[in-house]
């Protein structure tokens, strides 16, 4: 029986994506497909023009998403994807710049980019998929990866505890922290949208199946179990308190989501050479500030 | 500012300046507009001089968290059209590696300055050194092409860096400066041309045309493929994983073999324009010093030495280190010269003389703290002549 094909002869996408690399390389079940069109959609409905996208990568299964975009796109070395990107952004002002990469490689090889970019405020917007471990390379320990999760290199367990990503990254000071799932699409969508028109160095945290190289070994089922997953246990609260929306994935566990915080803060501006009295009067930052507080979700 | 920015980037005049300042200006002079760098022992008063010029000409300067992220902010700027640079030492050039191969692998044209100190580790962070010489070489992983210059004085510091800015837009590659603490912590006379005098080489841009028919990595005749700068509307895509003309990934045998080799193949091509070196008495030389950096100040004088005793010594002096003028070695050797060799280190460019020459050098090291003197290299010199003269070399190299 010859298989029925399926001619899709044009897609909405189409001018944002390299459509002469799809396929993709990524697994069944993978979330990064969804998280990618949402930030495809998002570059497509925002006034900046096309053209002054440019999307930096790592290296991970996370990584291989610049190079799928049409967009100028850079897939640069494991962990280096912000300091590339501060050079891309510092150089030339007018790009809109932004990081798309995995926990990973933004958060262990990469962290000490991560605290320092969130904390000067470099105008870039971050987008990390948090799929809880290594996907690219078979499934190892990642700094997301939950207490006691089996993962290739934690045979009997993980015996650390993940990081807790918007907490971390809401105290390295950035102006716009948000966590949403790969199947809270529209919301995903309109979070990266907000931040791409947003000033100052904004993030936002997907969280993805990784059915082959988490699922499996911690029996959370194919991606589509997973997705139904994240609709039971998802809440949405815009004020939760951080400290407390940590990620054990148990399955009575809850996924606190939301875009957690939006702010203003002086966004990192070389300085020229006048005196000091004649620069703008700058406010000061301070992280107990009661402003850290969602004030109006996008 | 009331001042003409413009005319800030050349500060043309005779100054009196460190060495590390006169690297600065030849940047400046050069037209570096992005310098992120992380401050390290000898090489931070280059990060100084450029924090307080680059805004006075609407520059960029940042400092970095740390040597990976200085590299890698480099590479960025680069592809905005700017010219980039920064600067660092042992600790800091062993950081940077990774993205030097990225840099060469993506053809990403930036300086990259090492005031050497002494090493391995931490090592001797005040004193001098050239014991960094085959890391310049071979401190990445994989085969991609490396240019290094030597600079001899403040004078060469201003020179080569300019020379590194335009060689490394000319190949779009990766190009050291190794520089070593004696030059980067000598004050002398530093002349800077007027603005004409500066030469500056213009990186190939895509020719006009359509902007999606590009194909970035499509060398043409030149094997240097034209650079175009992002927010154009070319929506290039630059990876370091192995890439084809259209710059997307191509994990296959026959494309990798393709493009490392036309990578090496520019070094070759273009190694007449890039090869540097000074000849000092060289016309009847039986013995031939090849000396770099500020070890070359000290064979200098050796030479001296040993001509009033009548001894036709002369020297070679390496401008460039990488690509290596083997064939000038070779020449000489050819033509029956013995070869002496005093470095900082324990024998690394001797090693590459050793290669050409098809013959073992006297070689004169100290691992780093301290210059060789001129008696010094003149002692192992005039042994040399001795041996060369009475066909008893391997004596004295063994």
């Amino acid at each position: 029986m010859c298989p029925r094909e399926i001619v899709v002869s044009d897609h909405k996408l189409d001018p944002i994506l390299r459509s002469d690399r799809l396929p993709h390389i990524w697994c069944p079940g993978c979330g990064l497909g969804p998280a990618m069109a949402c930030f495809a959609n998002a570059i497509q409905e925002s006034d900046i023009p096309v053209d002054k996208h440019v999307c930096v990568s790592g290296i991970g299964c996370t990584g291989r998403v610049a190079g799928y975009l049409n967009v100028d796109s850079f897939h640069t070395t494991h962990g280096r994807a912000i300091p590339f990107a501060t050079g891309l952004k510092l150089s030339n002002p007018d790009l809109k710049v932004t990081v798309f990469s995995g926990d990973g490689d933004l958060f262990a090889i990469g962290g000490n980019h991560m605290l320092h970019a969130a904390r000067r405020n470099i105008d870039i917007t971050v987008i990390c998929v948090n799929n809880f471990n290594y996907g690219m390379t078979g499934g190892q320990l990642g700094p997301t990866t939950p207490y006691a999760a089996r993962t290739t290199t934690t045979p009997y367990g993980n015996p650390e505890g993940p990081l807790n990503i918007p907490h971390l990254v809401a105290a390295l000071g950035a102006v716009f922290v948000a966590r949403w799932t790969v199947l809270h699409v529209r919301q995903l969508q309109k979070a990266i949208a907000y931040a791409l028109n947003k000033e100052g160095f904004t993030f936002i945290e997907v969280l993805s199946p990784c059915p082959v190289g988490f699922g499996r070994p911690n029996d959370l089922g194919d991606g589509i179990d997973e997705m139904q997953f994240y609709r039971q246990q998802s809440i949405v609260d815009d004020r939760a308190p951080l400290e407390s929306v940590g990620i054990d994935m148990s399955k009575e566990s809850t996924l606190v989501l939301g875009n957690f915080v939006d702010r203003e803060r002086p966004v990192y501006q070389p300085m020229g050479t006048e005196p000091p009295e004649q620069r703008e009067q700058t406010a000061v930052y301070h992280p107990a500030d009661p402003e850290v507080k969602a004030r109006e979700a996008p | 500012m009331s001042e003409n920015k413009e005319d800030r980037h050349v500060l043309t005049g005779r100054h009196f300046m460190n060495g590390d300042t006169a690297c600065a200006e030849g940047a400046m002079a050069a037209g570096c507009s992005f310098f992120g760098g992380y401050p390290i022992t000898p090489s931070t008063e280059i990060a100084e001089r450029l924090a307080r010029r680059l805004p006075e000409v609407g520059g960029v300067y940042i400092q970095m968290e740390d040597e990976l992220a200085s590299i890698a902010s480099v590479l960025g700027a680069s592809w905005t059209g700017a010219r980039s640079m920064t600067a660092t030492s042992g600790p800091g050039f062993s950081l940077m590696q990774e993205n030097i191969g990225l840099g060469a692998f993506t053809e990403t044209p930036c300086v990259i300055v090492n005031v050497q100190r002494g090493g391995p580790s931490t090592g001797l962070p005040t004193l001098v050194s050239q014991a960094d010489m085959m890391q310049a070489r071979w401190g990445s992983h994989g085969d991609y092409p490396v240019v290094a210059y030597c600079p001899a004085s403040c004078q060469e510091m201003f020179d080569l860096t300019v020379l590194a800015f335009n060689m490394a837009d000319r190949l779009r590659t990766p190009v050291f400066v190794m520089a070593d603490e004696a030059i980067g912590h000598m004050t002398e006379r530093v002349v800077i041309p007027d603005k004409s005098g500066i030469e500056h080489v213009v990186r190939k841009r895509p020719h006009a045309g359509p902007m999606d028919g590009l194909l970035p990595y499509e060398a043409e005749g030149s094997m240097v493929p034209p650079m175009p700068r992002v927010g154009r509307g070319y929506r290039i895509h630059v990876t370091g994983l192995t890439h084809d003309e259209r710059g997307y990934p191509a994990t296959d045998a026959a494309t990798h073999d393709q493009l490392v080799r036309r990578l090496a193949g520019k070094l070759t091509r273009f190694a007449p324009e890039i090869i540097r070196i000074e000849e000092v008495q060289m016309e009847d030389a039986e013995v031939v010093l090849v000396a770099y950096g500020s070890t070359s100040r000290s064979a200098r004088h050796a030479v001296t030495i040993l001509r009033e005793e009548g001894l036709p010594v002369g020297m070679l002096r390496l401008i460039t280190a990488w690509p290596f003028p083997g064939d000038r070695i070779a020449q000489l050797a050819e033509r029956g010269c013995r070869f002496v060799v005093p470095e900082l280190n324990l024998g690394q460019m001797a090693l590459e003389v050793e290669r050409y020459a098809r013959q073992p050098t006297t070689r004169v090291n100290h691992a780093g703290g301290q210059s060789l003197t001129p008696d010094q290299i003149a002692e192992v010199a005039r042994e040399a002549m001795t041996c060369a003269r009475e066909k008893s070399w391997s004596a004295i190299t063994s």
